[in-house]
C-alpha cells in the first residue's frame, strides 16, 4: 500500500468515525445536544430572542420619555406609571446586560469558534457545555417570569442597590416577589457562568492542536479566554452577594440594611448593615461583567480588521498584552462607580488613578487597530464595516470614560445622561458591533449560506448612524444635569427645558430599531435562501476556514490540523495567494512576531 | 474503535484547500473588487467626518451645557472638565480622522498590502504617551476633588443637616443653640409633624427648625451631613457641580461656598423607587439679611406652634 | 463511550466537585502514530479535569473570599451591633480534627494507591468518605448547639455569617462526599491514578483547608 493509499484509507476511517459519533435522533442532535456548535447556535437564538426583548421594552421607555401622557398599547392603564417605568427600566438593563451582552459574544460565538479556532473536536467538557446553556435558560425564563407576578418586575434597576432590593415590598411595587425571582434568576445565571467559564478555561489551556501555542491563537480566542477568567472570578462574587441580600429578604438578616431604617413610618428589624457593603461586592462583579462584554468584540474586530486588510494585525503580542492588562486592571477599578457613594474619598482618588490606567490598553488596542488598517488592501465587507464602526464607537465610547474616571468632574456628571451615553456606546453597542461583526463574518460557516451583502450594508449604515444619532446628544442631555433612571421630566422646569433632545433621541431610536428588521430579514432569509457558502469565503487563515460549512460534528472530520504559524499571515512576501492558512506546513514557520 | 491519525493526511488535504478557497466563484477576484470599491469607504470617511465637525461644534459652541457654576469648586471642575475635554478632544479628533483616512487611502485598489507584524518603537511609545497624558489628567484632577473631600469643612461653616426618604429631602437648622437635638427612629412620623424623629425630650432639639427646602447665606461656607432614613437616595445640585448619595447608616459631610444669589434646583440621582422623579427641592442662596430674616421667621412659626 | 461518561459525573456534580475519568481515552495501549493530543485521539486528555477542577476551586475560592470580605467590612462597621458569638460550639474542634484525619486518610488511599495495593485504597479511601459524613454530622450539633444557645440565622450578623459560613462549606464538602463515594464504586480496572482520584483528592484537600481557614477566622476575628 503506498503512503498516499494509506493516508486516504485513514482519513476515509476518520470520516465514519466522525459519522459514527455523531449522536442521532432530532432531540440529542438539535435539543439536548453537547456539541459546542449546537450550543453555540443556542446561546445566539436565546440572545436573539433576549435583544427582541430588551429593544421593545427600551422603545416603550422611550415613548414614555419623550411624551409622557402617550397612551402605550400592552400598558394597563395605557399611561405608563412612574414604578411601570421603572420596573422596564430594570429589566430593560438586566436582560441586555446578563442575557445579550454576556450570552451572545461568549456564550454563542466563543463556544461555537474556540473549539475550533484551536483545533480542538469539542470543549472539554460538553456535558458541563450543555448543563450550562440550560441553566442559562432556566434563568432566562425565570427572569422574564418576574413581569408577571403580583407586583410586577423589580424596579430597583440591574444594580438592585440595598437597602431597596432589601426590604421587600413595603420600599415600592415589584420589590416583594419580582425582586426575589430577580434575585434567584441572577443566582442561577452565576452558576451557569461559571460552568461555562471553566470549560472555556480548561478548553483553552489543554485542547489546542499541536503546534497552537499560545501566542498563535487568534486574537478571537485569547478574548475569549481572558473573558472567561473575568467569568470565573467575577460572577464568583456576584453569586455571594446575591446570597446574602436574598437572606436579607428572606430569612431577616442584616448584610446590607442598617440599624433605624424607617420605610413609610414602619421601622425595619434589621440591624448594623452596610449598603456600601453591596455596592462594592456588586461592583467587583460589575466592572470585570463590562470587559466581558466588550473583550470578544475587541477580539472579533483585531481578527476582522487584519483579515480584510490583508494584512497581519498590527502589534499582536501587544494586543495581547493589552487584552491581559484590561483583564487585570478591571479587576481594580470597580471604586468608579462609587465615587459620591459616601467611600473614602481617599480611596476614591486611588480608583481613579487606576480607572485612568486602564485607558493605556484600551488606546494601545485602538492604535494598533489603525496600524493594521494602515497600509493594507482594504476590502470593504458588511464584516469589515462593521468592525470598522466597533472603532469608532469604540474611541467615542472609551473618551468619554476619561470624564468619569474622575472624581471631581464625576461629580457633576454620575447618574446623568452623560454616563448612560457613555456606557451605552462602550458597552452595548459596540459589544453590539462586536456581535454583528462576527455574524456577517462566521454565518457561512455556522449555517453554510453566504448573507446578503447588499442588506446588510443597509443595515450597517442605518445602525452606525443610528447608534451615534441615539446616544451622542445623550451627552448634551447630561452635561446640562439631565438625569437617569426618571420615569418622566415634568417635575423639574430645567430638565424639562431638555425634552427636545429626548424627542429627538426617541424618534432616533425608533427609527434605529425599525432598522434592525434588516438584519433579521437578512439573517432568516440567507438561513434559507442565501449563496451555498464555500469553505472559506473571505480566503481567511485561521483554522474554522480549513473545515466544512457549517464544520462536520467533530469539527475535521478526523482529520484534525496540526498548526505551523501564527494566526494572521496576510500577504507573505513571496507566497502565491495572500493569505497563508495556519495548518499548511509550507512557507515560513514562524509564530506572530512582534 | 480506536480513531488516531497522523498529521499526515492534512498536509496534502490543507494545501488543496488553500488553493480551493482562493479558487471558488464566492471568493474569487470578482468579489474581491465588490469589496474594494470606492463607495462604502467614502461613505465612512464622510460620516466620519461629520461626526467630528458635529461633536466639535456642539462640545464648543452648542447651546446645551452645563449653567454657570457658582462655587469656586465648582469653577475649578470646570477647568478640569475643559482640560479633559481638549485633550480626549483632540484624540478623538485624530482618531476619527485618522480612521477615515485610513479606509479612503487604503481601500484596496489596485496595491498590495504591506506586510508587516508591527512596531515595537511606535508601541512603546503611544503607551509611554498615553500613560503620562492620563495620569498626569488624573493627578491634575486631586485638586478639585481634594478641595471638597479631602478637606474638612472650616470651623465656622454653617452646618445643615440633610435627611432623605422616599421621596421628600428635610433640611435642619440647629436653631440659636448651635446644637442639633437627638432623634429617635422610633418617632420618625411625617404625618404628625415630626418627619426626622425628634426627641422632645432633648432640651437641644426643641430649637430645631426643619424645612423643605434649603435656604443659605451668600459667600458663607454650608457643612452640609447628609442621611438617608429608608433607601440610598442622593443630593445633586448641578451650578455646585457637586453630588452626593445619602446612604442610611451613614452622615456623609460635603460643604460649599455659593458666591451667587439665587434659586436652584435639587434633585436626587440615585434609584430610590417609584417616586425617584418626583424628589425635588430647592437652594436658594440668599443675601446675609434675607437669611437673618428667614431664620427670624422660622423661629416665630416654631414659637406658634408652641415648640416641640 | 467513556469519556462520556466521565462527563456525566463532570456534569452531575455541577462543576465544583467536578471528577473525571479522563484517563480512560489517553493512556490505552493502542499508540498509534505517537502523536499527542488532540490529533492523536480526539478524546478529552485527563489533565484538562485538573485544569477544570483547579478552575472551579478558583471560583469557589472567590465565593469565599466575597464572604469573608464582606465579614470584616460587615463587623468593623461604625454602627454594626456586632455582638459576638456567646461561646463557639465546641464540637467544632472535634470536627476540625475529624476533617484533617480525613485528609491524612485520602492521602493515605493515594499512597496504597501508588504502591499497587488496591484493597488497602478501598479501605482508607472508604475511611475518608466515612469521616466526611462525620465532619458533616457534626456541623449539624455545632447548629444545633448554637440555635439552643439563642443564636439564629438572623439574631445576628455574627450567628448570620456562622450558619453562612458553614451552610456554604457544607455544601461544597457535600459535593466532595458524592465525588468520594463515586470513585469508590469505580471498578478496579478502571481506577487511575491520573485523573478520577487525583481531582476528587484535590477538591476534598481544598476543602479542608478552607475550613481550617474559616475556623480560624471565625475564632480569631470574633
Amino acid at each position: 500500500m503506498s503512503a498516499e493509499a494509506e493516508v486516504s484509507a485513514r482519513t476515509q476511517a476518520a470520516r465514519q468515525h466522525a459519522a459514527a459519533g455523531a449522536p442521532r435522533g432530532f432531540v440529542r442532535k438539535y435539543i439536548f445536544s453537547t456539541d459546542h456548535k449546537v450550543i453555540g447556535i443556542q446561546y445566539y437564538a436565546l440572545a436573539l430572542a433576549a435583544v427582541l426583548v430588551g429593544v421593545v421594552l427600551s422603545i416603550f421607555m422611550r415613548l414614555h420619555l419623550a411624551w409622557p401622557a402617550l397612551h402605550l398599547p400592552f400598558v394597563s392603564g395605557g399611561v405608563m406609571t412612574p414604578e411601570q417605568y421603572e420596573a422596564l427600566l430594570t429589566m430593560h438593563g438586566t436582560i441586555m446586560v446578563f442575557f445579550v451582552l454576556t450570552t451572545a459574544p461568549q456564550g454563542a460565538f466563543g463556544n461555537y469558534f474556540l473549539p475550533i479556532q484551536i483545533g480542538a473536536p469539542d470543549m472539554a467538557f460538553p456535558r458541563l457545555n450543555m448543563l450550562s446553556f440550560w441553566i442559562t435558560l432556566v434563568s432566562f425564563l425565570c427572569m422574564i417570569s418576574a413581569f408577571f407576578v403580583p407586583g410586577g418586575a423589580p424596579l430597583s434597576g440591574w444594580t438592585a442597590y440595598a437597602p431597596l432590593s432589601a426590604l421587600g415590598q413595603v420600599t415600592g411595587p415589584g420589590e416583594g416577589l419580582g425582586q426575589t425571582i430577580w434575585l434567584v434568576s441572577i443566582g442561577v445565571f452565576c452558576i451557569a457562568m461559571l460552568l461555562g467559564a471553566l470549560n472555556f478555561i480548561s478548553t483553552t489551556i489543554d485542547m489546542r492542536a499541536p503546534g497552537m501555542s499560545l501566542f498563535r491563537m487568534p486574537l478571537t480566542v485569547w478574548a475569549w479566554f481572558v473573558t472567561a477568567i473575568l467569568s470565573l472570578l467575577s460572577f464568583a462574587v456576584l453569586l455571594a452577594a446575591v446570597v446574602m441580600l436574598l437572606l436579607d429578604r428572606t430569612a431577616g438578616t442584616s448584610f446590607f440594611v442598617p440599624a433605624a431604617t424607617v420605610v413609610s413610618e414602619q421601622l425595619q428589624r434589621h440591624s448594623g448593615g452596610s449598603p456600601l457593603l453591596w455596592e462594592h461586592l456588586f461592583w467587583f462583579f460589575g466592572h470585570p461583567e463590562v470587559y466581558i462584554a466588550i473583550l470578544p468584540g475587541m477580539g472579533v474586530t483585531s481578527h476582522l480588521l487584519s483579515t480584510f486588510s490583508r494584512k497581519p494585525v498590527f502589534g499582536y503580542k501587544a494586543m495581547v498584552w493589552a487584552i491581559c492588562a484590561i483583564g487585570l486592571l478591571g479587576f481594580l477599578v470597580w471604586g468608579h462607580h462609587m465615587f459620591v457613594s459616601g467611600m473614602s474619598p481617599y480611596s476614591a482618588f486611588a480608583f481613579s488613578l487606576l480607572t485612568l490606567s486602564i485607558g493605556v490598553p484600551s488606546a494601545i488596542k485602538t492604535f494598533n487597530w489603525l496600524g493594521t488598517l494602515w497600509g493594507g488592501k482594504l476590502q470593504f465587507t458588511t464584516a469589515m464595516l462593521f468592525a470598522l464602526g466597533f472603532v469608532s464607537i469604540f474611541v467615542t465610547g472609551g473618551l468619554s470614560g476619561l470624564f468619569l474616571a474622575q472624581p471631581a468632574v464625576d461629580s457633576m456628571l454620575h447618574a446623568t445622561y452623560y454616563v448612560v451615553a457613555h456606557f451605552h456606546l462602550i458597552m452595548g453597542v459596540a459589544a453590539l458591533f462586536g456581535i454583528f461583526a462576527a455574524t456577517y463574518f462566521w454565518f457561512p460557516k455556522m449555517f453554510g449560506r453566504m448573507m446578503n451583502e447588499r442588506l446588510g450594508k443597509l443595515h450597517f449604515w442605518c445602525t452606525f448612524v443610528g447608534a451615534y444619532l441615539i446616544f451622542f446628544p445623550m451627552h448634551f442631555v447630561g452635561l446640562a444635569g439631565g438625569i437617569r433612571r426618571y420615569a418622566d421630566f415634568t417635575a423639574v422646569d430645567y430638565l424639562w427645558r431638555l425634552q427636545p433632545l429626548q424627542r429627538f433621541i426617541t424618534w432616533a431610536a425608533f427609527a434605529t430599531a425599525a432598522a434592525q428588521i434588516f438584519f433579521l430579514w437578512n439573517f432568516f432569509w440567507s438561513l434559507r435562501r442565501g449563496e451555498k457558502a464555500p469553505r472559506n469565503p473571505w480566503r481567511a487563515t485561521t483554522l474554522e476556514w480549513i473545515t466544512a460549512s457549517p464544520p462536520p460534528h467533530d469539527n475535521f472530520a478526523g482529520n484534525y490540523p496540526r498548526v505551523y504559524r501564527g494566526p494572521y499571515e496576510f500577504s507573505v512576501p513571496g507566497t502565491a495567494e495572500d493569505f497563508l492558512m495556519q495548518d499548511v506546513p509550507t512557507g515560513p514557520e514562524k509564530g506572530a512576531r512582534e | 474503535m480506536a480513531h488516531r491519525f497522523s498529521a499526515g493526511p492534512h498536509t496534502s488535504d490543507s494545501q488543496s484547500r488553500q488553493k480551493g478557497a482562493a479558487s471558488t466563484p464566492a471568493a474569487g477576484n470578482g468579489k474581491n473588487e465588490q469589496w474594494g470599491g470606492a463607495v462604502a469607504p467614502g461613505m465612512l470617511a464622510v460620516a466620519l467626518t461629520g461626526l467630528v465637525g458635529a461633536a466639535v461644534y456642539f462640545f464648543v459652541w452648542g447651546k446645551w451645557g452645563p449653567p454657570a457654576a457658582i462655587t469656586p469648586v465648582g469653577k475649578e471642575v470646570d477647568r478640569q472638565y475643559q482640560l479633559t475635554l481638549a485633550i480626549t478632544g483632540a484624540i478623538f479628533i485624530l482618531a476619527q480622522l485618522g480612521l477615515a483616512f485610513a479606509v479612503l487611502r487604503y481601500r484596496g485598489s489596485g496595491r498590495g498590502a504591506h506586510y508587516s507584524h508591527g512596531n515595537n518603537k511606535l508601541e512603546f511609545l503611544w503607551t509611554f504617551a498615553t500613560t503620562v497624558i492620563f495620569l498626569g489628567l488624573g493627578l491634575l484632577g486631586y485638586k478639585a476633588w481634594g478641595a471638597v473631600r479631602l478637606t474638612p469643612a472650616s470651623p465656622g461653616a454653617i452646618p445643615i443637616e440633610v435627611t432623605t426618604s422616599q421621596f421628600v429631602y428635610n433640611f435642619r437648622y440647629t436653631g440659636p443653640d448651635g446644637r442639633f437635638g437627638m432623634t429617635d427612629p422610633k418617632l420618625i412620623s411625617p404625618s404628625t409633624g415630626n418627619p426626622l424623629g425628634l426627641d422632645p425630650n432633648d432640651p437641644a432639639g426643641r430649637d430645631d427648625i426643619v424645612v423643605p427646602t434649603l435656604t443659605v447665606p451668600v459667600g458663607r461656607e454650608i457643612d452640609l451631613l447628609i442621611r438617608s432614613q429608608d433607601v440610598i437616595h442622593s443630593v445633586f445640585v448641578r451650578e455646585l457641580r457637586l453630588q452626593q448619595d445619602a446612604v442610611p447608616g451613614l452622615t456623609v459631610p460635603l460643604h460649599f461656598t455659593a458666591d451667587k444669589i439665587g434659586t436652584y434646583d435639587i434633585v436626587c440621582t440615585q434609584l430610590c423607587g417609584l417616586g425617584h422623579s418626583r424628589m425635588h427641592s430647592y437652594l436658594n442662596v440668599v443675601s446675609e439679611s434675607d437669611y437673618e430674616s428667614f431664620l427670624k421667621r422660622q423661629e416665630q412659626l416654631l414659637r406658634q406652634a408652641g415648640g416641640r | 463511550m467513556r469519556t462520556d461518561e466521565a462527563q456525566i459525573a463532570v456534569g452531575a456534580l455541577a462543576g465544583g466537585a467536578g471528577n473525571g475519568e479522563g484517563a480512560s481515552g489517553g493512556n490505552g495501549p493502542d499508540g498509534g502514530d505517537g502523536m499527542q493530543w488532540p490529533a492523536a485521539s480526539g478524546s478529552v486528555p485527563p489533565r484538562a479535569y485538573v485544569t477544570g477542577v483547579t478552575m472551579g476551586l478558583g471560583a469557589v475560592l472567590m465565593f469565599f473570599m466575597a464572604l469573608v470580605s464582606a465579614y470584616i467590612v460587615r463587623k468593623g462597621m461604625p454602627n454594626s451591633g456586632w455582638i459576638a458569638l456567646p461561646a463557639m460550639p465546641r464540637i467544632l474542634w472535634l470536627n476540625t480534627l475529624v476533617l484533617i484525619a480525613s485528609s491524612v486518610a485520602l492521602a493515605q488511599a493515594r499512597g496504597r494507591f501508588r504502591a499497587g495495593d488496591s484493597r488497602e485504597f478501598r479501605r482508607w479511601w472508604g475511611a475518608a468518605t466515612i469521616l466526611g459524613l462525620f465532619f458533616l454530622a457534626g456541623q449539624i450539633i455545632a447548629w444545633r448547639e448554637l440555635a439552643s444557645s439563642g443564636v439564629y440565622l438572623a439574631t445576628n450578623a455574627s450567628g448570620s455569617f456562622f450558619y453562612l459560613f458553614t451552610a456554604a462549606h457544607g455544601l461544597h464538602l457535600a459535593g466532595g462526599l458524592i465525588a468520594l463515594v463515586w470513585v469508590l464504586r469505580l471498578p478496579t480496572r478502571r481506577l487511575t491514578l491520573g485523573t478520577a482520584t487525583e481531582v476528587a483528592a484535590m477538591f476534598w484537600h481544598f476543602m479542608d483547608g478552607l475550613w481550617v481557614f474559616l475556623f480560624l477566622l471565625l475564632m480569631l476575628v470574633r
